[in-house]
């Protein structure tokens, strides 16, 4: 008996725990697009929205994917993740749109943070609901999982925002089974978080099986670095080396995409699914822990920045 | 690797944050980052101890106030499965949190504190689990280091809770003597309970057997969405996307679109990773049927043979999660499987007691946290089966006209 599983299968009509977490992320999809009337899925071109968008492709097939795919620029990205999106988004024949944290600070909507070397993180929230406004999208998908940050544990599937864009931790509506509540009035919206349920190891097994193509940063290579707040930070157009800052050579890779200004690398030999596989189940620091400035701000950074509204 | 989802619910002292901490920290998913955090907030806030409630209490009022607020979902894995833990607190928005939790796991675990033995919320716990049909309920009775390690103490809450579990409706009942503070039986078997020969908790956990859970004997596929590519290569595909909710279906298998009665054949079973020869509860495919009648969200595929239920007036055990009483005469939002209709409350047989099972039915409203056994009429009619047959087709949700929050959850009582 063949059942599409392969290896996977683990007895009759037994799902692999890979198996049973896509079929709910297809459910939860697939309702969307069939509850919401404009839903567009938000891709960073990260390994997270790299299986959200795979999961979506599924979801659909043989038909395209019924909405658009949108992309917060900040101006900060790597490179390599920006030609990655691009190609991914011409192969699945996707619409895609930009929106651009550049163009809301030059029509004076976002202010850039005073300071060296300014984080853009906060800003993507404000271009974000300014474009959740001009093509009234009315769901918008994010590759969030509970397992990355303790506020986003606490986070339902579907997330509603208020008409500001707000979130509401201590008012959130049960999510009983899989019957989710999406019932929201004109100018608020639903984030939806199709695999809230994926730990990270989950998402580098599925890359694995599914053989996800994904931008070459997460993957080992030598990069030239510096050290900053205990971080590693790759030199760039956005970063002003300090003096007593030294830069060097490194074997590195990266846990997770955000900006270059706030993305720290980790050492790292690395170069394929597997070994990536066998550094994840060995780590003993989380993801963002090790990786993201934007979380170290505070013990709620994660929580206040979702209050107004980010991803 | 399989996957089991379970529940926890308990107060501050009866070791459940121990616990999970331990089965946390023991599969190697808490991270030493998370746990400095954690010991970071316990000494700046003076206690003599690292408080492991604040790796899951994630919420800023959490962490000032000391008491979870919220269902948190916490993951970890063994090489046998991966778990997904709902940890539900024990006393703000009791009732509301245990359904929550407990409307999609496989195994409800309760923990008794072995000094003080069965209390009020031992079975209030026990029956929320029952009342959500989880299939595997395992009794733990933590703080055996505080009474010796004596099987007599064990022994007595065994036989208590058996006795009052009678009168609930749970399929499987597992007793485990353990310290999560002392690890005894957590991980391993222990040393100090020579009498005790079942297995470790967590080995429980690994081979409980939740393969047959499911429905595998009553065909249900709720249409979710219609796949139409219109592309030039496929000009006539026409798929029925959804998750099967009951059953096995194969190429070939006669089935009956309702609500429509139309018959037809399974013409192909379609996923992007290829054609299936069968599919099964809970996947999520494509289905192509061999005639080319109408079918669109909303309807349900089923054997001409082995149908649900259609039916517009619904009996329910419902759990009111809203500050706003449910009262008859109240109109309401319904989601069934993938519809949403109206309902109006026609008639509240009782209030349940939670605590006692007494049934109360003088009451005229179902208030915030309440259970209580409603009769509805809805606008169109449903394809439903009993919650006791299948938890997917038997369930829904309610919710309010006005500011659609989710008000409530029913649980149908159906003809079986």
């Amino acid at each position: 008996m063949d059942l599409g599983l392969g290896v996977e299968t683990t007895g009759q009509y037994q799902m692999s725990h890979l198996r049973a977490i896509e079929s709910q992320s297809i459910h939860i999809i697939r309702e969307v697009a069939a509850e919401f009337e404009r839903p567009v899925l938000l891709f960073s071109g990260g390994k997270d929205s790299v299986v959200m968008l795979h999961l979506a492709q599924k979801a659909f097939w043989p038909g395209r994917i019924p909405f658009p795919i949108m992309h917060i620029d900040t101006g900060h990205n790597f490179p390599e993740v920006l030609n990655f999106r691009d190609r991914v988004v011409a192969e699945i024949e996707a619409s895609l749109i930009v929106a651009s944290v550049q163009e809301s600070i030059d029509s004076g909507r976002s202010v850039e943070e005073a300071g060296t070397d300014p984080s853009r993180n906060r800003l993507q929230t404000r271009t974000l609901l300014d474009a959740i406004t001009e093509y009234k999208f009315d769901a918008a998908f994010g590759g969030a999982r509970r397992d990355e940050e303790k506020a986003r544990a606490k986070e339902r599937v579907y997330s509603f925002r208020d008409e500001f864009g707000q979130w509401d931790p201590k008012n959130q509506r049960p999510e009983l089974w899989s019957l989710y509540n999406g019932r929201h009035r004109a100018g608020e919206h639903i984030r939806v978080f199709p695999i809230s349920d994926w730990t990270e190891l989950d998402v580098w097994q599925y890359i694995n099986v599914e053989g996800l193509d994904l931008p070459s940063i997460y993957y080992s290579h030598r990069r030239e670095v510096f050290r900053r707040d205990g971080m590693l930070l790759s030199v760039g157009p956005h970063l002003t080396v300090g003096s007593e800052e030294e830069l060097f050579e490194a074997t590195v890779r990266y846990r997770t995409v955000g900006d270059m200004t706030c993305t720290g690398a980790v050492e790292s030999n690395a170069a394929t699914v597997d070994d990536i596989i066998l550094e994840v189940a060995a780590s003993r620091l989380t993801e963002r822990g090790a990786t993201r400035a934007d979380d170290r701000a505070s013990e709620a950074a994660m929580e206040d920045r979702k209050r107004e509204g980010y991803f | 690797m399989e996957l089991l989802r379970f529940a926890t619910a308990g107060s501050v002292d009866d070791g459940k944050s121990t616990l999970i901490g331990r089965l946390l920290y023991d599969s190697k998913a808490i991270f030493e980052d998370q746990l400095e955090a954690v010991e970071r907030v316990s000494s700046q806030r003076g206690d003599d101890y690292t408080d492991l409630a604040l790796l899951t209490d994630g919420l800023r009022a959490e962490r000032e106030q000391g008491i979870t607020i919220d269902v948190a979902y916490r993951y970890f894995a063994t090489p046998a499965r991966k778990f997904i833990i709902a940890d539900t607190p024990g006393h703000v928005q009791y009732t509301r949190n245990m359904v929550t939790g407990n409307s999609t796991a496989d195994l409800t675990m309760v923990l008794v504190d072995a000094r003080k033995g069965i209390v009020e919320q031992t079975r209030r716990h026990a029956f929320l689990a029952s009342l959500l049909r989880v299939p595997h309920l395992l009794v733990c009775v933590n703080k055996m280091d505080l009474v010796d390690y004596e099987q007599s103490v064990f022994d007595a809450i065994r036989e208590e809770f058996t006795a009052f579990a009678s009168r609930l409706d749970v399929a499987d009942m597992t007793f485990v003597p353990i310290s999560a503070l002392k690890g005894d039986n957590v991980v391993q078997r222990s040393a100090n309970m020579p009498w005790y020969e079942g297995a470790s908790l967590l080995h429980h956990l690994e081979t409980v057997y939740i393969a047959s859970d499911r429905n595998l004997i009553d065909p249900r596929f709720p249409v979710q969405w219609v796949v139409r590519p219109q592309a030039t290569s496929l000009p006539d595909y026409r798929g029925y996307a959804g998750r099967i909710d009951g059953g096995v279906f194969r190429p070939g298998d006669e089935v009956l679109v309702l609500p429509s009665g139309l018959t037809t054949t399974v013409a192909g079973i379609d996923s992007y990773d290829g054609p299936l020869e069968e599919a099964f509860a809970p996947m999520s495919v494509t289905l192509r049927l061999t005639d080319d009648i109408d079918v669109s969200r909303g309807d349900m595929i089923c054997r001409p043979h082995n149908r649900p239920t259609v039916g517009q007036d619904l009996d329910a055990m419902v759990c009111w999660m809203t500050e706003r009483p449910l009262q008859v005469g109240d109109m309401l939002a319904l989601k069934h499987s993938t519809r949403w209709v109206k309902a109006v409350v026609r008639e509240l047989h009782y209030r349940l007691d939670v605590n006692t099972l007494h049934r109360d039915e003088e009451s005229t409203t179902l208030n915030l946290n309440d259970v209580g056994r409603v009769s509805l009429r809805v606008t169109q009619p449903l394809f439903y089966d009993s919650y006791r047959r299948n938890r997917q087709t038997g369930s829904f949700i309610l919710a309010t006209e006005d500011s659609n929050l989710t008000a409530g959850a029913g649980m149908l009582l159906g003809p079986d």
